[in-house]
């Protein structure tokens, strides 16, 4: 049984564990708030919040709601428009300020802004004009042309940051950002844990050995884009709220990160901000703000597509993953060797991705992506490096490129070469010749193989450009 | 005054198609389309799909009993495919089950037999193959051909712009509910409600009277739901012919976009003629259209492209040819612009083409040839023209050649970055051009509590129509905006609508309201008058005099209403809106008003391609800035600053909007927004993650609006002009700025019209000496 709050209703359902939290409120709980714009996390129309307890901490975040089954509800606070309107028919800030800018028309998108705004003025993060935009990332608007909705954004820095000492969301109630019954949403949510906690004991349940094939699912952001339908019902081991999988550790060599990650955490992290310095401008780069919630790094490894932004970022670090079965049994391969073939992994189907770990030797590190659209889109290529220098001497290099192979791909030759070069504009011409004859691009929608060799020679330099502040005239 | 919806959008309580509540036993639709471009219809497989679970009924050509058309223009266009396919994603069959997930599963089983046919998707091909939807169209003026010969330069070239997908965020639908005696009510996301109903009455052969359509409103339009949502309630509504039960089809995102048509791809050829002082003699197109499998709106679109195809320029000697031309993609239709925006692109092209080859600024020769009051319009209506002075007005206000100055000094200080800036005047006719349709009607209740009821023939698609028509009431009736409640546009309230669309929508439907509350409103002064006359209500004046009482036999001129009271000759009496009403209602007097209006002193004569076809042109010029990533091929929109002619906006923060969100959606036309067919007329760009439109990142960084300051008077609802469409041509101003960077970084290239500028474009042209 799934059990969650849903706005001030606790709730418990039998429904397929695969039901999109979408459908659910809307079809099932008659939230009609909540609009379907696209199903596949592309425009924010059915954005919610989802308060979810790590340790002490009641944190909230934006989610798309179609691409979220409902077995990831399990144990949280969702939150619809329905959930932050107030009973008196007025308006919150958030609303007050969408109104009053005239950044709604047709309103159909409208209610996944207010949320996102919502989670703006609730979350902790500094209340810069930047980071309000940023709260709206991942919403599209057809009718306003934005910049309305942008004099709604920077209206709210001021409510956003008055905090009178209080934690995030008792603010949040003072300032009638959300309503008085947020205040007790915490120990709710503790209840529903305990008691999950002590069947879980209870029941002696341990892993059942038998289990072939099992199918596992973490944030969803591509399995419900890619057979929405199929999910429903898929019989799936979720991996999302696993804790075993949702850490960042240190050592002194390497980076250890749990499977379950999401890219949100590394733009949280504090060890991730001071080995990437660039790493807000580079994750920005990366789908969008809900998705980023929701998107784990292994979810985008398994999924395999050749232009997966985390794979490249990943594969330029020279990362290497775990991969544990339902046997606790694992083994460790490098990501690089993952890929055999077009969505063809070095993976059995009962194994899943348990851990990645890199070395944090490097001394430099770029990603570039280019698409149609800057932010909120899929490449049509990216590439990330990282070097080791040794004064102006390459020590080692990494370099990875996506969207120009049948797989996300290591550029083994062009990294080798690399090696012990020093940066010159003769260094880099010589390694995108080597570039060129280590990809095979294919023509599609995201461009024809000659616009995407030739993107990739130009970010390919661009990396120098940014790191070295390389001469290429 | 902000949009009437304003609060109970953003409380998410806002209803739309797929928010009315289901009445029990509900069936949901779901269709199966043609996965093959072109070919002849063998068979179609149902016998899966009936055995599935839930699946109640499958329906197929033969079932209909009414007619299988639902072509506006021209029957062309099969409701369901019969003997032939003739674009992917044309529906073959209709499966209906008890929930909207099993509907979906069934689809998936039917199998079609198709052998295929030739597929065209190219409009040069299809016009060469003499593939045509109509005869080609032709305006003349002058004689072209003569004064080529007389002129200094003469230049020819070629120019492409890509179709638009509409990207409502809320996709098409319908829900169809029977009613007694074999009649349907149907809850539509339509700009046209009585084309809904003429379709659902043709497929059905259920007359008019028994079909009534109810539109709430829409979440977004732009045209893609003006005849393209008529299929959608059509085979909802045959379904509920042959089922009596109510049905349901909200389309899934990726079926909306692959099942309807978008804004027309163009191919142009043009040759432009210009004297030795840059003043354009002769200007010649030919405009080859893809309309897409079906006539659809081609037509009225094709002739827009001509009735704009000298933008706000004015051209003694023009000679433009238009084809409409037949492929196998889903039929095209309207889109904000309507066809003017394809044929600007192409003047724009050609004037960018001679600046560029005689060395001089694109802006000089736009200046040049602005239209002037008095000249004529290759239709023959004499231009009552404000180019002239949102040119200058604009200047004064921007500095074109400030911003120039600033642009070149950065380009010469950066290399692998370049600044371009591009200057784009409109001139957009208003008014159908289709006269007939320029007509529409309004229906106004008092209530005796005082508050008001608006009916109109206009659908709200977040353009804030209503908001404007409420205003209107409010404003005769000098009532709070809170007494007037603008009510569903619904076919028993208002009969024979045109759609909302051309711009028009707040023209046509305010002017009917502003007669239907002026007509009630006289009859309450006469009221009024009544009651004053028998001393009841003593009038006060402002010097405290009595101000005597109106005569026996007098005119109600004295009476007027003001904040809700009656003041008489301009002086306060006691008497107030309440009162009037309500003895109004005692003495049986009507307080009601069916009004009717049709938008005088237009006309167009097709055999000779003249006429006067607009109530009057909305102009304004816009400078649009953009900065282009030189080792990336990346570009951003610095800004759009605009001097727009409103008129006299009645409500400038519902204008300044659709100014704002006309000219991001017209960049994105011209930049990101790429609709990508394969060969095999497969639609490639079918979803949101592969279809970009502009996110919050995207847009100019800044958007400045200047109103023109004009005294002139219009045919426009409180002299407030359309505002719908215009704006959105700002943006080909993008295309032209991305152009003008691209420029500076690699001199050699002569870069193609070919819209719209993808990042891919700008990199391949950035770099055509290794491109090729």
């Amino acid at each position: 049984m799934i059990k969650f709050i849903l706005n001030n209703q606790s709730v418990e359902t039998a429904l397929p564990k695969g039901t999109t939290v979408l459908d659910f409120v809307r079809y099932h709980k008659n939230l009609k708030g909540t609009k379907i714009g696209c199903r596949e996390g592309d425009c924010g129309a059915c954005t919610i919040l989802v308060g979810e307890l790590a340790g002490e901490k009641l944190k909230y975040r934006t989610m798309t709601s179609c691409l979220m089954p409902i077995s990831n509800a399990d144990g949280k606070h969702i939150v619809t428009v329905e959930g932050i309107n107030r009973d008196d028919g007025g308006l919150t800030p958030v609303q007050s300020a969408m109104v009053e800018t005239s950044g709604t028309q047709c309103g159909f998108c409208t209610v996944g802004f207010v949320m996102s705004l919502t989670n703006f003025c609730i979350d902790d993060t500094p209340k810069t004009n930047e980071a309000a935009i940023s709260a709206i990332d991942g919403n599209i608007c057809r009718c306003t042309g934005y910049k309305s909705i942008e004099r709604a954004a920077l209206s709210l820095c001021g409510t956003a940051a008055r905090r009178n000492g209080d934690a995030e969301i008792h603010s949040a109630i003072g300032n009638e950002i959300v309503p008085e019954y947020f205040a007790n949403i915490k120990e709710r949510l503790s209840e529903i844990l305990n008691s999950r906690f002590q069947i879980a004991n209870s029941s002696n349940r341990n892993p059942e050995p038998g289990i072939q094939n099992p199918k596992f699912l973490s944030g969803g952001t591509d399995l419900y884009v890619q057979r929405p339908e199929e999910m429903v019902y898929a019989d799936t081991e979720n991996l999302f709220d696993s804790a075993a999988l949702r850490f960042i550790n240190e050592t002194d060599e390497f980076i250890e990160l749990g499977a379950s990650v999401v890219v949100t955490d590394l733009l949280e992290s504090d060890v991730f901000n001071r080995l990437f310095p660039n790493l807000y401008k580079h994750l920005k780069l990366v789908s969008s703000t809900p998705i980023r919630n929701m998107a784990t790094l292994a979810g985008n490894f398994v999924n395999a597509s050749p232009i997966g932004d985390m794979t490249a970022w990943f594969l330029a670090l020279d990362a290497e993953i775990e991969l544990s079965d339902a046997r606790s049994s694992t083994r460790t391969l490098p990501l690089k060797d993952f890929y055999l073939g077009y969505k063809q992994l070095a993976k059995r189907e009962d194994e899943f991705i348990s851990k990645i770990r890199f070395r944090k030797d490097f001394t430099h590190f770029n990603f570039e992506k280019v698409c149609k659209r800057t932010y909120l889109d899929i490449a049509s290529v990216n590439t990330a490096i990282s070097l080791k220098m040794s004064g102006d001497v390459i020590e080692h290099a990494h370099v990875s490129a996506g969207g120009v192979f049948a797989t996300p791909l290591y550029l083994r030759k062009t990294s080798e070469f690399l090696k012990g070069k020093e940066i010159s504009a003769e260094t880099i011409a010589q390694a995108n010749e080597i570039i060129q004859t280590e990809i095979s691009p294919i023509p599609d929608v995201r461009g024809s193989a000659e616009y995407k060799r030739l993107l990739l020679r130009q970010l390919f330099t661009a990396h120098f450009v940014e790191l070295f502040k390389a001469n290429i005239q | 005054m902000k949009n009437v919806d304003s609060k109970s959008h953003v409380r998410g309580e806002s209803v739309y198609l797929d928010d009315v509540p289901l009445l029990q036993g509900t069936l949901f639709a779901c269709v199966y389309d043609s996965p093959i471009a072109h070919g002849k219809l063998k068979n179609v497989d149902i016998s899966e799909a009936e055995k599935a679970d839930g699946v109640v009924r499958v329906i197929t050509a033969k079932d209909l009993i009414g007619e299988n058309q639902i072509g506006g223009i021209l029957p062309d266009e099969p409701l369901l495919a019969d003997e032939e396919v003739h674009f992917c994603g044309m529906p073959v069959a209709l499966v209906l089950a008890e929930t909207e997930e099993q509907a979906h599963a069934a689809a998936k089983l039917i199998k079609a037999e198709i052998d295929p046919l030739e597929i065209v998707t190219d409009e040069r091909e299809a016009q060469a193959k003499n593939e045509l939807i109509a005869p080609p169209k032709h305006f003349r003026l002058g004689d072209a051909e003569k004064a080529f010969a007389t002129c200094e330069h003469v230049f020819e070239g070629r120019a492409d712009v890509n179709g638009q997908e509409h990207l409502y965020i809320e996709t098409q639908g319908a829900y169809t509910i029977p009613t007694e005696q074999g009649g349907l009510k149907i809850y539509s996301s339509t700009q046209g409600p009585t084309a809904v109903q003429r379709a659902v009455s043709r497929v059905t052969a259920i007359p008019m009277h028994q079909i009534e359509v109810d539109v709430t409103r829409l979440g977004g339009g732009f045209g893609g739901k003006e005849d393209q949502a008529n299929a959608w309630s059509a085979l909802c509504a045959v379904a509920t012919q042959l089922t009596k039960k109510p049905v349901k089809y909200a389309l899934h995102r990726m079926e909306d976009m692959r099942m309807t048509g978008k804004r027309h791809p163009y191919s142009a050829d043009y040759r432009i003629g210009l004297d030795k002082d840059l003043k354009i003699v002769a200007y010649q197109a030919k405009f080859y259209q893809n309309a897409g499998a079906a006539c659809d709106l081609s037509l009225p679109v094709l002739e827009r492209t001509l009735f704009h195809c000298t933008n706000s320029y004015f051209i003694p000697n023009v000679s433009a040819t238009a084809y409409s031309c037949k492929t196998n993609l889903p039929p095209n239709t309207a889109f904000r612009g309507f066809g003017g925006p394809q044929g600007m692109f192409v003047i724009e092209s050609a004037i960018a083409h001679a600046a560029e080859k005689l060395g001089v600024s694109k802006n000089e020769i736009q200046r040049k040839n602005l239209i002037r009051s008095g000249d004529e319009f290759p239709y023959g209506q004499i231009a009552e023209s404000e180019a002239e002075a949102s040119w200058t007005q604009a200047d004064q206000q921007y500095d074109f050649a400030k911003l120039q100055a600033e642009a070149d000094e950065f380009n010469t200080q950066n290399k692998f970055v370049k600044k371009g800036i591009a200057l784009m005047p409109i001139c957009f006719g208003i008014s159908f051009t289709k006269t007939p349709m320029n007509q529409a009607r309004s229906l106004v209740h008092v209530y005796t509590d005082g508050s008001v009821a608006v009916s109109t023939g206009a659908v709200e698609m977040g353009q804030g129509v209503n908001t404007k028509i409420a205003q209107v009431a409010a404003k005769i009736f000098s009532q709070p905006i809170e007494r007037i409640k603008v009510h569903t546009t619904n076919t028993l309230r208002i009969a024979n609508t045109s759609p909302t669309a051309a711009s028009a929508a707040a023209d046509l439907n305010g002017r009917a309201t502003q007669m239907a509350c002026e007509t009630i409103l006289e009859r309450l002064k006469a009221v009024a008058q009544e009651m004053l006359k028998d001393g009841a209500y003593r009038v006060e004046s402002s010097n405290g005099n009595a101000a005597g009482k109106p005569s026996e036999g007098g005119t109600q001129s004295g009476v007027s209403f003001e904040n809700g009271f009656v003041f008489y000759n301009g002086e306060p009496t006691s008497l107030d809106w309440l009162l009037v009403v309500n003895e109004a209602y005692n003495s049986r007097v009507n307080l009601s008003e069916h009004a009717h209006y049709a938008t005088q002193g237009i006309n167009f004569d097709w055999s000779i391609a003249k006429g006067h076809p607009f109530a009057y042109h909305v102009y304004g010029t816009a400078i649009v800035g953009v900065t282009v990533d030189c080792l990336r091929g990346i570009y951003e929109v610095d800004y759009v600053k605009c001097c727009h002619d409103f008129g006299t906006s009645m409500n400038t923060s519902v204008d300044f909007g659709q100014i704002e969100g006309g000219i991001v959606q017209g960049l994105g036309w011209m930049t990101m927004e790429e609709v990508f067919y394969d060969s095999d007329g497969r639609l490639r760009s079918n979803a949101l993650s592969t279809y970009k439109i502009p996110d919050v990142y995207s847009v100019p960084k800044e958007i400045a609006i200047l109103p023109l300051e004009t005294s002139r008077e219009n045919l426009a609802v409180f002299n407030s002009k359309a505002v719908g469409e215009p704006p959105l041509m700002y943006g080909i101003g993008a295309y032209f700025a991305i152009r003008e960077a691209v420029k500076a970084f690699n001199k050699q290239n002569f870069v193609k019209f070919d819209a719209p500028f993808t990042p891919e474009k700008v990199l391949m042209n950035l770099y055509s000496e290794i491109s090729g």
